[in-house]
């Protein structure tokens, strides 16, 4: 007792890091009480810096955000991962003492917040007093329940001081390869908790006076495969920060310390007010609606029991603009987190929604909480993105995330529609997977692992201008690049057999999604190597928009023990890409092997990958815009003669009719006119009123006749919302008695504590 | 700001714009008219007179009923409903359901599992036009998707009075 009052003692004499003699928990505190008050940013109603002096203030932003920038393309140079160095999965950021994002780099902007949820962590768990926050101290954080993306996002963290106050925090994250989870691979599958996800890294001290601890050096390199690559990558972010760092000093010695804090307060401020405006420039005030879904087809997964679940994460959305322009998102009806790697944190869907935003809604420079304060959202506790449980897996969160946002580009969409902005509008956005994912000892006998970031080049959804671009993007990183496949290969132990566009990946319509494609990789110079994949294969995750298709759903392809090694020997033909049809499937034909998978099950546990074994990855095409009736016939010509559909999708979907002349098509444009016609004429045939449909519907509602994975869907959702019953009952006109409840499914209920009905029995019995 | 006049915008709609023209548009501050001219490159397409309040979707308008109704309207003249009820309750649905189905529109594997995921397509009972798609379970209710406070937008955002019919 004695001892534990001496100690508290001797933290309380410690002198306050925060302004004024504040401490950072204080300043917090404060920030967030006036913020709420207000509704301004630190209660700044007017920017009497920026409307004194404009040039000097702009001049103060551009040298921090070019600075920023140029952090991270220099710090970059000094990763050896493919993944940082060649696709730019990394990102840096200045924040102020209270952990507000001031101004960020270009990368996976999505950190923003998650860096900053790092920092309040600290704040909140008094780290001013234990473990201290000093100059030249580093922090590492990677813990996903305090609010990261997952756990190969790891966080570099450094204060920044000036004359014995903290001034700012400036943080670097990169997309590590490997984490020491269950599974080799930046995401792997496998992880049904947090202690399969791997090495959790919680907000640590790792080095002081700009030193690395020599404990903390071996016990992470101990914890992690691809150890040099995790090494280097530690070394980028240290340098990112430590260059932030001195550019923030640079600009305190030559404009005051006074100025900088004046000038951290108003740019976030000045961020909120620009979102205000864009909102209003851009959006129509009303509601807007819409759903998400992803597969977890887990149920014949090599996994616990407990997780052995076929089930859907479901993501209804409901976007509010209000009157004055803020935004409130609300995700009402979501379903339960499972034990399976794609929960997330609400940081993390909430962070992601501005790498959205910043592409469409506020496309410039100006990213920092400025937006987040005029924004609000409603995220369920106990859903998927906000689980009540600190044994939840997050290692591949992406697979809901990038679902759950891409209704949202539709939502904005309407209003882009509506106001005339066209050049806006955007179907939503693909599924950036497969993940393929590996691990063991490579060719160069170290021991590794890799997950290819071919997918940050998936198809971009159609515009109501445009087609979306094929093969190009990703929505997380707005720098796509599929990379080299030489830098691929000098990485990974597989080696290239092709790369070919996927003819019908994109979604058709007057204007078509982007077209994904797919990759052949061939096995070669590992050892005790195992390989998997992670993408959606039994939905589409990405809708269509006004009259367009979903995206293509994505499928496996994997052969092993195959007998190339003797094809390539006696010469014989063996796969090299172009199996562009799967309902006419080649690679088959120019191989035999002992298994092989052709199926739906594109989420996969590890498995042992030999020297000529073969793997399929499949990257997913964008959503469409439009009646595909709508489509130019001249634009279907060019998109079947460089084979970026298929020539019966082209008359059954497009309704148009071609001659072809030695593998070229041209277009009948008679002929098309009338099977367009004829189209119409069949889906008013084959088609009935909504009203009736839903009437003969209801009886399959009734008598409950849907898959298990469906109906537990529904049945996670009801036990958390009582609005999405409700309005799921009304719409169905169901009995007070309907009811699916999980417990009547005979799936494991393992951690499923927050549940309504329960809530309401045992009031009851009170 | 930018400023583009109606032949813009109408090649706008059109989609023959170069990229090089929408990059510009896109990367530009938005330009306040655009709203005017945009409704008034659609509602000289129409073939009807019925003043449009708002473009609601490919094909669909909320438009003024002289009676002071607001319906959604096709642009082949097939009115639907007033504009804060849904739309494709009116409108003449098919369900792809099966593998059958969906392999009219996909190849073998790239469609979803009927099973998880239906496709529902909506068209118009006056022109059969595909005027919106859902991707959902089945059972999913069929969802509003926009409900615009056409009154805000006009009075406190644009600051002009709503067109009357």
């Amino acid at each position: 007792m004695n001892l534990a009052k001496v100690l508290n003692e001797i933290q309380q004499t410690k002198k306050p890091i925060g302004w004024d003699g504040k401490t950072l928990k204080e300043m917090r505190h404060e920030i967030d009480e006036i913020s709420r008050e207000t509704g301004h940013y630190a209660g700044l109603t007017k920017l009497p810096f920026k409307e004194a002096d404009p040039i000097r203030f702009e001049k103060i932003y551009s040298k921090l955000r070019g600075g920023v920038v140029h952090a991270r393309e220099t710090a970059k140079k000094v990763a050896a991962s493919p993944i940082v160095e060649q696709e730019g999965e990394l990102c840096f950021s200045l924040y102020t003492p209270e952990a507000d994002s001031i101004v960020t780099s270009t990368g996976i902007i999505i950190h923003v917040g998650t860096m900053g949820a790092a920092i309040k962590f600290m704040i909140n768990n008094d780290y001013e007093d234990n473990p201290g926050i000093n100059d030249k101290d580093i922090f590492c954080n990677n813990d996903n329940h305090v609010g990261n993306v997952h756990t190969c996002d790891v966080h570099t963290l450094v204060p920044i001081f000036w004359e014995g106050e903290v001034i700012g925090w400036a943080g670097g994250v990169t997309h590590v390869i490997d984490t020491g989870a269950s599974a080799p691979g930046s995401m792997p599958m496998g992880p049904v908790q947090r202690y399969d996800d791997g090495y959790q890294v919680t907000c640590r001290k790792i080095g002081q006076n700009d030193v690395l601890s020599k404990d903390w050096l071996l016990e992470s390199t101990r914890s992690v495969r691809a150890v040099k690559y995790w090494t280097l990558d530690e070394k980028t972010r240290i340098a990112g920060c430590h260059m932030i760092r001195d550019l923030v000093l640079d600009v305190v010695k030559e404009e005051g310390v006074d100025a900088y804090k004046q000038f951290i307060r108003e740019i976030i401020e000045d961020g909120r007010r620009g979102f205000v405006n864009q909102s209003k420039t851009m959006l129509i005030p009303g509601k807007y609606r819409q759903a998400s879904f992803v597969d977890v087809p887990f149920k014949d997964l090599d996994l616990p029991s407990f997780a052995k679940v076929d089930t859907i994460l479901h993501t209804p959305s409901e976007i509010t603009v209000h009157k004055d322009g803020k935004l409130k998102i609300d995700f009402e009806g979501s379903n339960r987190w499972g034990w399976h790697p794609f929960n997330a944190t609400p940081v993390s869907i909430t962070s992601g929604i501005w790498v959205m935003l910043s592409q469409t809604l506020v496309p410039n420079d100006r990213i920092n909480d400025g937006a987040y304060y005029a924004s609000e959202f409603g995220i369920p506790l106990g859903s998927w993105f906000n689980p009540d449980d600190l044994r939840s897996a997050h290692s591949n969160t992406w697979h809901a995330l990038v679902a759950a946002w891409s209704p949202l580009w539709r939502g904005l969409s309407r209003a882009y529609y509506g106001r005339g902005y066209l050049e806006e509008i955007n179907a939503g956005n693909a599924h950036t997977s497969n993940w393929l994912m590996g691990g063991g000892y490579d060719q160069y006998g170290q021991l590794s692992a890799m997950n290819s970031f071919e997918t940050s080049s998936c198809g971009v959804g159609a515009s109501a201008v445009q087609d979306g671009e094929s093969h190009t993007a990703a929505l997380w990183n707005p720098e796509g690049d599929m990379g080299d496949m030489e830098i691929w290969e000098l990485l990974e132990p597989l080696v290239f057999l092709g790369r070919q566009i996927l003819p019908g990946s994109g979604g058709a319509g007057k204007y078509r999604g982007g077209n994904g494609w797919q990759s052949l990789r061939l096995g070669w110079g590992a050892e005790e190597w195992t390989m998997f994949m992670a993408g959606s294969g039994v939905m589409a995750t990405d809708g269509g928009l006004m009259g367009g298709y979903p995206a293509a759903a994505g499928y496996r392809f994997q052969a092993n023990k195959t007998d190339i090694k003797d094809r390539i020997k006696n010469k014989q033909p063996i796969p090299l890409g172009g199996d562009t049809d799967p309902d006419n499937p080649v690679f088959e034909t120019v191989m035999n092997a002992e298994a092989i998978h052709r199926d739906r099950q594109a989420v996969t546990t590890q498995e042992e990958f030999k020297d000529y074994d073969v793997i399929m990855n499949y990257l997913r095409g964008g959503p469409g815009f439009g009646d595909p009736l709508d489509r130019r016939p001249q634009d279907v010509e060019a998109d079947l003669n460089e084979k970026y559909i298929l020539l019966r999708y082209a008359e059954k979907v497009y309704g148009c009719v071609f001659t072809e002349n030695n593998g070229t098509y041209a277009i009948d444009l008679n002929a098309t006119e009338k099977k367009r016609k004829q189209i119409r004429k069949d889906r008013l045939n084959r088609s009935v009123s909504t009203k009736e449909w839903i009437n003969h519907s209801r009886d399959n509602v009734v008598n409950m006749d849907a898959a298990l994975q469906v109906r537990h869907m529904y049945a996670e959702s009801f036990a958390l919302s009582e609005k999405f019953t409700d309005e799921f009952k009304e719409f169905w006109n169901l009995p007070e008695e309907w009811m699916i409840y999980e417990e009547d499914l005979d799936v494991p209920l393992l951690g499923s504590r927050i549940n309504r009905f329960k809530e309401k029995k045992e009031r009851i019995k009170q | 700001m930018a400023k583009y006049d109606k032949k813009r915008i109408a090649e706008l709609v059109d989609g023959t714009l170069e990229f090089y023209q929408l990059k510009e548009m896109m990367s530009d501050f938005k330009d306040p008219e655009r709203f005017d001219l945009h409704l008034s490159v659609l509602q000289e397409r129409v073939p009807w007179d019925d003043p449009i309040l708002l473009p609601y979707g490919l094909h669909l308008y909320i438009v003024q009923k002289k009676n002071g109704d607001r319906i959604v309207k096709c642009d082949c003249g097939h009115e639907f409903c007033d504009y804060r009820e849904n739309w494709k309750l009116e409108a003449k649905i098919f369900v792809r359901n099966t593998e059958e189905l969906m392999n009219e529109i996909y190849p073998k594997l790239m469609s979803p599992d009927p099973e998880w995921q239906v496709i529902r397509e909506y068209y118009c009972p006056g022109c059969a036009t595909q005027l919106e798609t859902e991707a959902v379970p089945p059972w999913y209710p069929i969802l509003l998707d926009f409900e615009p406070d056409i009154d805000t937008f006009y009075k406190d955002w644009l600051k002009k009075p709503l067109p009357t019919a």
